[in-house]
């Protein structure tokens, strides 16, 4: 196993990057050694799949890195009960290229295809489907855990079942996943039924929400430049898996953004003129059949679109609030963000549902979920984070650990008080960058 | 194309053989899978049943080996039930100091690449010769198409490999029979991973290499540079004066 030192790995939001000591086992087989080999290089590792996490929950600064993309092997696939295992290092879009052909799509998807299996798991990742499906943890029936102490274990809610619940949303923590076992859904068509409705304040978004339970997919965009009696308006997407249309899978590549733009494409003046286009666009209305990929993935058909906000990079930020508070704390959050005058490219807003995750630090509760993302203005920038997050600490939220990378401690600790049964079944050669921020003492 | 194939893989745990076999298994081609590493090598055939092969086969062997060959290779032929193509992509791309300091090494080197490698073409010519039709594929590089100091062994044993494959090519022309020489540039492999640089805009991955074999091999190509501008690449390098030539350190 060759271990290389790699100066310039980077984080998806591009805040966070910097040298790790990094080995790329080609077999499940050697993902020992690579751990053993990285961490005796970097004193600690971290498996690391293909780096969609925005902040430093997937980087391990100055330590090593176990990278999986090379575990990209199915290891069975059942045609009749859509039960499929594979590596860990597979991706989203290499399942669905085999899965979608012969009807069956992942249960849960995030909005874009390029996560490994191992990565929906350690981030117990979440989709439109939340709130009738739950989180992607949901669906998986079992796993295989590498640990230092152990080897290869398997862990599903009969075998491990601790170390199962804690690797679920556990954020790579509990040992590297060599592979993944889920139960998959079967799809009559590779087409979605959607319908597009803008609405005009809050109030529509949540009655919209309310009213759209029965759709399997619900997710709305909201034009955070909107004040006063506009405040919260946007549009909602909701769809349904198509009952004919054919099983096309999606189609590989797409353009790639070639250089990075010296200041960033995205500022308030472009946003704001993007808010209005999108809203305006005879799209904001669209009600008809629609591909999976431009329905699910629309960002993945510009690959290193998170190239768009410049050098300095972006934060993306997301919370989770509460059924109680989810209102009130939803209006003051983007009463912030519009009085700030910062734009918010993407700001998706959607209700989660009451589906528990057998994961012990899953992030989604019965409530609602924002995100937003900002270009990296650094102070500025920052101070605007932590003004939102004292709204969401208030409303009894937290925030997602795969996203911002500042998270700050008290407000993980606050968010995820069972973090300590995630410290204590850590396996000790595995760190991250995230994980020494919340657990180090003041 | 809708008829299911037979084929041979020699070096199927090589990056490049394994994503080319991913595509014919989505077509629901049988395969004979043939490498050393018999734990890779399961896991690869797992992968490809799950994809939807047909049948999958699997023999760990030593492919630089040709102890017996004939036998071997009737051997496999008889498993698949005959064969549609055979697909030769075994290579070890060695250390030049060390092939000019190491006899040793140098002739490994030439009987991987080279010397075992045109026995088990040979094979698959007569194959195909006795059935009327067939598919020959060999991996060869773009190494071989100037000798560079960096590389002179490696690339030697290569250009033999291409020439072999080029006469082939021509002793089959007009008939059902195919032969490709497929010449590929820079990829990020396992065999490559020591070497800095590789998300440059020279280096492919494996898939897109195997996606241009897939488009020559229905193409009944029987030369590829792949990607493509290597072609234009090597044709520079060939052509390039040996003053210049001799200053550079490629």
């Amino acid at each position: 196993m060759s271990v290389r030192d790699d100066s310039g790995v980077l984080a998806w939001g591009r805040v966070h990057r910097g040298r790790h000591q990094v080995a790329e086992p080609a077999t499940r087989g050697e993902v020992g050694a690579a751990v053993r080999e990285t961490a005796a290089a970097g004193g600690t590792t971290l498996g690391h799949g293909l780096g969609r996490s925005y902040g430093d929950s997937g980087l391990n600064l100055g330590g090593g890195l176990v990278r999986t993309t090379g575990l990209d092997r199915l290891i069975a696939f059942d045609r009749e009960t859509g039960l499929l295992r594979a590596d860990a290092g597979v991706s989203l879009d290499a399942v669905l290229r085999v899965a979608v052909p012969t009807g069956w799509f992942v249960p849960v998807t995030p909005g874009t295809k390029f996560v490994t299996l191992g990565g929906a798991v350690a981030n117990d990742v979440h989709g439109k489907n939340h709130h009738l499906a739950g989180s992607f943890g949901c669906h998986v029936s079992r796993f295989g855990l590498w640990r230092s102490d152990r080897g290869e274990i398997q862990c599903s809610v009969e075998d491990n079942a601790d170390l199962f619940a804690l690797t679920i949303g556990g954020l790579g923590l509990t040992g590297v996943i060599t592979w993944v076992e889920l139960r998959l859904e079967r799809i009559a068509s590779a087409m979605l039924d959607v319908e597009n409705l803008p609405f005009d304040d809050l109030d529509g978004f949540f009655s919209l929400a309310e009213r759209s339970e029965s759709w399997p997919f619900t997710v709305a965009w909201v034009d955070t430049l909107a004040r006063g009696a506009g405040l919260g308006r946007g549009i909602f997407s909701r769809g349904r898996w198509a009952q004919t249309g054919g099983l096309e899978p999606h189609r590989p590549g797409g353009p790639r953004l070639p250089v990075t733009p010296p200041g960033g494409l995205l500022n308030s003046v472009t946003v704001g003129a993007f808010n209005r286009l999108y809203r305006a666009r005879p799209g904001a209305r669209f009600h008809g059949r629609q591909h999976y990929d431009p329905f699910f993935y629309p960002l993945d058909r510009l690959r290193d679109w998170n190239r768009m906000y410049g050098p300095r990079g972006f934060y993306q930020w997301q919370c989770a609030v509460p059924v109680a508070t989810m209102r009130e704390a939803t209006r003051t959050l983007l009463d912030t963000v519009a009085a700030s005058g910062d734009a918010s490219f993407l700001a998706v807003l959607k209700t989660f549902g009451d589906v528990p995750s057998p994961g012990v630090l899953s992030f989604p509760m019965p409530g609602a979920t924002l995100a937003l993302d900002f270009a990296n203005r650094g102070q500025d920038t920052l101070s605007l984070l932590a003004r939102l997050d004292r709204v969401v600490a208030e409303a009894g939220g937290r925030l997602y650990p795969a996203k911002d990378g500042r998270l700050p401690q008290a407000m993980f600790r606050a968010g995820f008080p069972r973090w300590t049964e995630l410290e204590a079944a850590r396996d000790p050669l595995l760190m991250s960058s995230f994980w020494r921020r919340m657990t180090e003492e003041a | 194309m809708a008829t299911k194939r037979r084929i041979l893989v020699l070096g199927a745990t090589s990056a490049i053989a394994e994503r080319w076999c991913r595509l014919r298994a989505a077509a629901g081609d049988t395969l004979l899978l043939v490498a050393r590493d018999g734990e890779k090598l399961t896991a690869i055939a797992d992968d490809l049943k799950a994809r939807g092969a047909g049948e999958v086969h699997t023999a760990t062997e030593d492919l630089a080996d040709t102890d017996g060959a004939d036998g071997r290779f009737s051997g496999w032929v008889q498993t698949l039930g005959g064969v549609d193509i055979v697909f030769l992509a075994y290579g070890i791309l060695g250390d030049q100091a060390e092939a000019q300091r190491d006899t040793d090494a140098l002739l490994r080197g030439v009987q991987a690449n080279f010397t075992s490698a045109i026995v088990w073409c040979e094979l698959a010519a007569r194959a195909f010769d006795l059935a009327g039709a067939g598919t020959l594929v060999g991996i060869s590089s773009v190494a071989g198409d100037r000798g560079r100091r960096t590389n002179y062994a490696y690339g030697a044993a290569k250009a033999g490999l291409s020439t072999y494959l080029e006469g082939m090519a021509h002793r089959f022309a007009g008939t059902e029979i195919t032969v490709v020489c497929v010449k590929p540039g820079f990829v990020a492999t396992p065999m490559t991973a020591h070497i800095d640089g590789r998300d440059g805009p020279l280096w492919a991955t494996p898939e897109q290499v195997a996606e241009d074999i897939e488009k020559a091999v229905e193409k009944k190509k029987p030369e590829i540079y792949t990607r493509w501008f290597w072609r234009f690449v090597m044709l520079i390098i060939r052509h390039l004066p040996r003053p210049i030539f001799n200053k550079m350190k490629i």
